[in-house]
Formats: C-alpha cells, sequence, structure tokens
C-alpha cells in the first residue's frame, strides 16, 4: 500500500496504540491533519488551546494509563511551546512520543518563515530525537520511537518530520505494536551483597520513587516490607503507586515530607531505595543526609546510581525482577524496637497534624477526599497546594497522582488533569492555585469543548504562597512580586468559558460545592479561599538536615 | 582528579557528535581533547575523548553515555595497555641564529619538516601527549607561530578490540 508520509504518521500512530493523540494544527504539520480527518474513525484527536496543554495533557494521559503520550505541534512556535511539557515528562521520567512539522527539507538551516531546530533545542530534554531524512525510514523511526519512550528508564522523544518528508510517497505495511526492550534483572553477586547488608540492618526503612509505578513492582514492595518488618516512605512521584493508606506506609519523605516518613528514613540504618534518584528536594545536605544508613539502591537506570549520594551495594536492574531474586535471599525479620520508634513518631506527627477547625489547606483536601472514588486521578500544580495535596490525599491506585516532580512547572496539572480523564475515562480533579492556575488556565477552553470531567479545586491565597513562604523565612519577609492581589473573579470566568464556577468561603460551602462539581458532566472551578499566610509544614529548609526541621512557626513570627 | 581516555563507538548518523558533547556540556564534564573519525565498518563512527576528574565523575560520564541511544560500545583505554598518540602541527619563525638549534631539538624528537621557507619552518610530530607538550615547551625559546593538535587516537595493545554491539 503506497501511502504518503502524513498518512504513515497517522497510520503508525494507530498501529502502535495510540488512538488519543493532542496537539495543535499549522502550516508545516497540515498534512497531518488531514490525515488525522482522513482517518478520524479510528484516532482521536483532542485540539488544545496551546501546545503546551496539549503536552501536558499527552503526559498526563501516559502518567494515568502507562501508555505512551502522543503529541503534535506545528513547527517553530508550535513546537517551542511544547518545550515544557516535554522537559516536564524528562525529568519525571514519562513516556511521550512528540510529532513536529518541519520546513521542507531544503529550506531547512536557512531561517525560513516558522523554522526553528527544535531537535537542537530539545536535545538535553529527550531521550533521543530525530529529523527524518527520507519517507522510507519514516514508519521505522515512529516505531522506534515507541520503543525508546517505553524502554527501561522512559521519557520522551521528539521526531521532526519536514514537510517534504509529509507529501512523498512510499509503501507501507503495517506492523505489529512494538515491545519494549526486555527487562533485566540485576547481577546476582550484587543482589547477594546487598542481601547480607540487609540481613544485618536493625532498622530498615525501603523508600521508592516512581520507578515503583513503572516498574510495576508494588506486590514485592509489600513482600519485601513484611520480611523486613520496615516501615515504607515514598518520594513524590511514587505517591499513589501504593494505597495511601497502607499499614506500613509513611508516606512522602523529603523537603515537605511527612514528619514520621522523614525521621524514619533519618534513623534508619539501612535504606533500601528503589527506583528513586535522590534529588536535592529528598536529602536536604547530601553530607548530613542519612548518616546512619547504609544505602542499598536499584534503579534501573545505572546514571542513577552513586549520582548524588553514593550507596554501600548499587545495582542496575528491573526493581520487580531484581526484588523477585532479592526476597528469597533474606531473613524473616522481628523488630519490636524498631516499630516502637515507628509509633512514637507517627505520634509526634499527629501532634504536628494541622486540626485547626474551619477552612484550612488540610481541610480543603480532607473534604476533596471523600469524593474521590478508587479511580479518580488527581493533578497539581506546583507549589503550595501541590505539597498539601501530598500530604492529605488519599488516594487508593498506582497512576492516580499526577504531580509535576522533577522540574516543577505550574500550569501542568490543567492538561495533565485533562489527559488523566480522557485517558481513564473518568473525572478527574486538579488541585491547583491562583498562581498555578493562572499559567494554564486557556485550557478551560478545551475541557469544556470536549466535556470533560473535571473538578478544579482552586486554592486562592491570592499570592505566590510557596515563594512567599522562603521570603517570610529567609527573606525578612520582604514580598517581592508574589502578591498577586488580582481582580479575578473566578466564577465568572469559569461561566465565561462555558464552565461552572462555585466560590466557597468555608468547610460548608466548599463541601457544598464539591457535591455539586462531582455530578457535573464537565468541567467545574470551585474556587476556595485560603489565608495568604498558611505554611507548607513541616519543612526541611534547602541545604539543611533534618535537625533543622520546621514543623511549627510561631505566632510571634507572624 | 585523574586523567583518563575513553573510547566510544557510535553509529555514524546526522549530528551525533553534537548528541555526545552537549551531554558532556550539559553534565558540565571537561573535555581535554576529543577525536572523531570514521572506523573499519562503514556505519560506526569512533569517538576518542580524554577527560579528567574523580572517579565518581568517570563512572557517571560512562554510564551517561551509555544512556544515548546512538552510542554502541564504551571502553576506557588504560595508559598502559594500550597505544596512544597525537599529531601535531607546529609553525616557527625561520631565524638564522636559531635555525641549527630548531633542527636540532626536531631531530632529537623525530619530528619531520613539512614546509621550509625564509620565514618560517613547519615541523609534524606524532607521539604521546606528553612528547608533544614537550616539544612545544622547547619551541617556546624561539618564535611559534602557530600550532595545531589533532588530539588523542589510542588503540588496546593485542589483539582485543572494542566489542560492537549490534547496530
Amino acid at each position: 500500500m503506497k501511502l504518503s508520509g502524513a498518512d504513515i504518521i497517522v497510520r503508525t500512530l494507530i498501529e502502535q496504540g495510540a488512538t488519543t493523540v493532542f496537539g495543535y494544527p499549522g502550516g508545516q504539520i497540515i498534512n497531518v491533519y488531514d490525515s488525522l480527518y482522513k482517518y478520524r474513525e479510528e484516532i482521536t484527536h483532542i485540539l488544545t488551546a496551546h501546545e503546551q496543554g496539549a503536552a501536558h495533557a499527552a503526559d498526563g494521559y501516559a502518567r494515568a494509563t502507562g501508555k505512551a503520550g502522543v503529541v503534535i505541534a506545528t513547527s517553530g512556535p508550535g513546537a517551542t511551546n511544547l518545550v515544557t511539557g516535554i522537559a516536564t515528562a524528562y525529568l519525571d521520567s514519562i513516556p511521550m512520543v512528540a510529532i513536529t512539522g518541519n520546513v521542507p527539507t531544503t529550506q531547512l538551516g536557512t531561517d525560513s518563515f516558522q523554522e526553528i531546530d527544535i531537535t537542537g533545542i530539545t536535545l538535553p530534554i529527550t531521550k533521543h530525537n530525530y529529523v527524518v531524512g527520507s519517507v522510507e525510514e519514516l514508519a521505522d523511526t515512529i516505531r522506534e520511537a515507541f520503543r525508546l519512550a517505553l524502554s527501561g528508564r522512559p521519557g520522551p522523544v521528539l521526531i521532526d518530520v519536514p514537510k517534504d518528508i509529509q507529501t512523498a510517497t512510499c509503501e507501507f505495511t503495517e506492523q505489529e505494536p512494538i515491545t519494549p526492550e526486555p527487562r533485566q534483572a540485576a547481577k546476582e553477586i550484587r543482589i547477594r551483597d546487598a542481601a547480607e547488608c540487609i540481613n544485618l540492618s536493625q532498622r530498615p526503612f525501603i523508600y521508592f520513587g516512581g520507578g515503583m509505578t513503572t516498574s510495576g513492582a508494588q506486590d514485592e514492595l509489600k513482600e519485601l516490607a513484611e520480611i523486613l518488618d520496615a516501615p515504607i516512605g515514598c518520594s513524590l512521584m511514587g505517591i499513589s503507586a501504593i494505597p495511601t493508606d497502607y499499614p506500613r506506609f509513611l508516606g512522602m519523605q523529603g523537603m515537605h515530607g511527612h514528619y514520621a516518613c522523614s525521621m524514619a528514613m533519618h534513623r534508619a540504618d539501612c535504606i533500601i531505595a528503589l527506583g528513586v534518584r535522590f534529588n536535592d528536594r529528598v536529602t536536604g545536605n547530601r553530607a548530613k543526609f542519612a548518616t546512619h544508613a547504609q544505602i542499598v539502591h536499584i534503579d534501573v537506570d545505572g546514571a542513577e546510581l552513586d549520582k548524588t549520594v553514593s550507596a554501600a551495594h548499587s545495582m542496575r536492574g528491573d526493581l520487580k525482577l531484581t526484588l523477585q531474586k532479592l526476597i528469597p535471599l533474606l531473613q524473616q525479620k522481628k523488630l519490636p524496637e524498631w516499630r516502637k520508634t515507628i509509633e512514637g513518631l507517627k505520634a509526634e506527627e499527629r501532634r504536628t497534624l494541622d486540626n485547626r477547625d474551619g477552612l484550612t489547606p488540610r481541610s480543603a483536601v480532607l473534604t476533596l477526599n471523600k469524593y474521590l472514588n478508587e479511580n479518580t486521578p488527581v493533578a497539581t500544580d506546583v507549589g503550595q497546594h501541590q505539597m498539601w495535596t501530598a500530604q492529605n490525599i488519599s488516594l487508593k491506585k498506582e497512576r492516580r497522582f499526577l504531580s509535576s516532580g522533577g522540574l516543577g512547572t505550574m500550569g501542568f496539572g490543567m492538561g495533565a488533569a485533562m489527559g488523566a480523564a480522557i485517558g481513564l475515562k473518568e473525572r478527574s480533579v486538579l488541585v491547583t492555585g491562583d498562581g498555578g492556575f493562572g499559567m494554564c488556565l486557556n485550557e478551560l477552553a478545551t475541557a469544556v469543548t470536549y466535556k470533560i470531567p473535571m473538578v478544579i479545586l482552586l486554592m486562592n491565597n491570592g499570592v505566590l504562597g510557596m515563594v512567599r513562604q522562603w521570603q517570610t523565612l529567609f527573606f525578612d519577609k520582604h514580598y517581592s512580586n508574589t502578591v498577586l492581589e488580582r481582580k479575578t473573579d473566578f466564577v465568572k470566568l469559569a461561566e465565561a468559558f462555558g464552565a461552572t464556577g462555585y466560590h466557597a468561603e468555608n468547610l460548608t460551602e466548599l463541601d457544598e460545592a464539591l457535591k455539586k462539581a462531582f455530578s457535573a458532566d464537565g468541567p467545574v472551578v470551585v474556587e476556595c479561599m485560603i489565608d495568604k499566610d498558611e505554611f507548607v509544614l513541616p519543612m526541611l529548609p534547602p541545604g539543611g538536615s533534618m535537625d533543622d526541621i520546621i514543623t511549627k512557626v510561631g505566632e510571634s513570627d507572624e | 582528579m585523574n586523567n583518563f581516555t575513553i573510547a566510544v563507538l557510535v553509529r555514524n548518523q546526522f549530528g551525533v557528535l553534537n548528541r555526545v558533547t552537549s551531554m558532556f556540556r550539559r553534565r558540565r564534564f571537561n573535555i581535554n581533547s576529543l577525536t572523531v573519525s570514521e572506523t573499519e565498518s562503514p556505519g560506526l563512527s569512533r569517538i576518542t575523548v580524554s577527560s579528567s576528574g574523580l572517579e565518581t565523575d568517570k563512572k557517571q560520564l560512562i554510564n551517561q553515555l551509555y544512556k544515548l541511544p546512538d552510542v554502541c560500545s564504551i571502553k576506557e583505554l588504560n595508559i598502559t595497555e594500550s597505544v596512544t598518540c597525537e599529531l601535531m602541527l607546529i609553525k616557527v619563525k625561520n631565524d638564522p641564529e636559531s635555525r641549527a638549534d630548531v633542527r636540532d631539538a626536531a631531530s632529537a624528537f623525530g619530528a619531520k619538516t613539512l614546509d621550509y621557507t625564509r620565514e618560517s619552518i613547519i615541523m609534524r610530530l606524532t607521539g604521546t601527549s606528553r612528547e608533544l607538550d614537550a616539544f612545544t615547551d622547547l619551541m617556546r625559546d624561539y618564535t611559534i607561530l602557530e600550532i595545531c593538535r589533532t588530539g588523542i587516537v589510542s588503540l588496546e595493545r593485542g589483539s582485543t578490540t572494542i566489542s560492537k554491539m549490534e547496530i
């Protein structure tokens, strides 16, 4: 069957199972959009308001489903608008295939209209990228892109297709969807050494990240915890991989992690780190990080081993397969002393919990929890609301927490929540702030057009709260450019977009608004008012150690 | 801080050198010397890069190289177990008073004269980087007009080769 390059792109996407794609048309990708029209019965294209929203939507789709997200954009500004979305996916290891049009091959390098070197620009934020040189290699390039995006440590791959390649024709034969590269366990000898170390431990702590979801090693994780009688903690990227209420689970570790989790990790004599990369927001001052502990580090990406923290035992391998080999080598432990310590830390955490009456960041998230079912995906933007959500959200299933952990992209949530809702065919939730929502609220138009069921819980405190919190603590309350003082009426704004909006000043109003929002058809904005002086606590100051943890900000400080 | 030399076989694709050096730049690895050339296999190029850093830097560099899809094989070349050399062209002023000294030095180092004019002499020297440095240092007593060095190339001694993964 002889097809045009544009047809080959769309047919290969369908062949690879990418039946929902996100994007925005333009001059140098118009042929692909013609093919999308032609094959519209087999592939759905979601038109967003901005290419960044499309990239975040493809990312959210991938996070929620585990499939590679696909985003399509035109050359020049279309391509550059993808950059933040691609970088977000790269830092969080999310499989994504981005397809951009470009000017015809003969015009490349001549600064033509809407020409940009997008492969050059995205070199450091993709696993790999391509400029397609001929129509004959187009289909295989796309297949290879899917294979790379989904293999090992996943990530985004970009394919730049000059216009003449889209119009040229060649023979096309449909193939089976690619299979990712086979997974491998770590080397036996390393597993044995690590097992010896773990067997000697009296205070083991299991710490997992986004790699847990990618590998699907939850069963092995729980088995490991039972054998070691150990508590479990996670990074931000690990949230929702196991149920929030799993008995051994202490929650999130790090700068704003759960107190008991961070302290338990600090006191552990052995940290079994699974699919994590010891980011600075996790370790604080690396010289003072987990000084009493031997670290056993397993990751599918060898470059993450000994990158920021040197481990006593580091192993490159798939988590599931490696744990399956490690577990039989471990001795069943009973550690009543350690358990007692953990219980003490949990009691201490309960004492420091914010149990004030009325509408507080915590009570807002707890109210939201009542309306989630086990399938509801919850996305966030970045800032204080993100941490309040991470600390207090209650989730049952994997792939239900979508947050920009590595890049920390404000404006991520709107696209991500749309992509998750479409991918899972479920109502999604976005918890956002007035700052983050302001960055990508144009996508409300998209959510209305496609009647995407979404509850947008907008925590409005009138300030860029996270930066302001730092200014309060470390910059003598010089609130430089963090006070928004905008006059936006978010209820009217929602209505202007064709959505519904509610405004909540107290818990009762919030509860009522959420009740209505969770039974609506399309997107609903629920604005809830939060005091500008609310803090995210506990807080490990940047570059600090666990000894510097802030759990309370005194009244006199305010 | 140690110097180390790494040989990398890469797919001979458009932009592959950029991918490798872009990673070096982004991760802040030093490049002391870098050479690229075709190999015995038409689809492959060989990059020889020498860098310096701690043992952990070296491990990280190799691990990051492995993540580039165009990289087929990587080998650290141990100085004593490999043959390493570099080529230099050096142009010095042809001064009647120093001419004889320059010639003596060149013959001691085995440098070959490639161009000889009233004003200048171009010599070619191959050897280890250290030999080239030593010769350059010697020539500083006269007037060096221009220097051009290739960067080092290196092969392991004996019949072992850098193993090739499937292309």
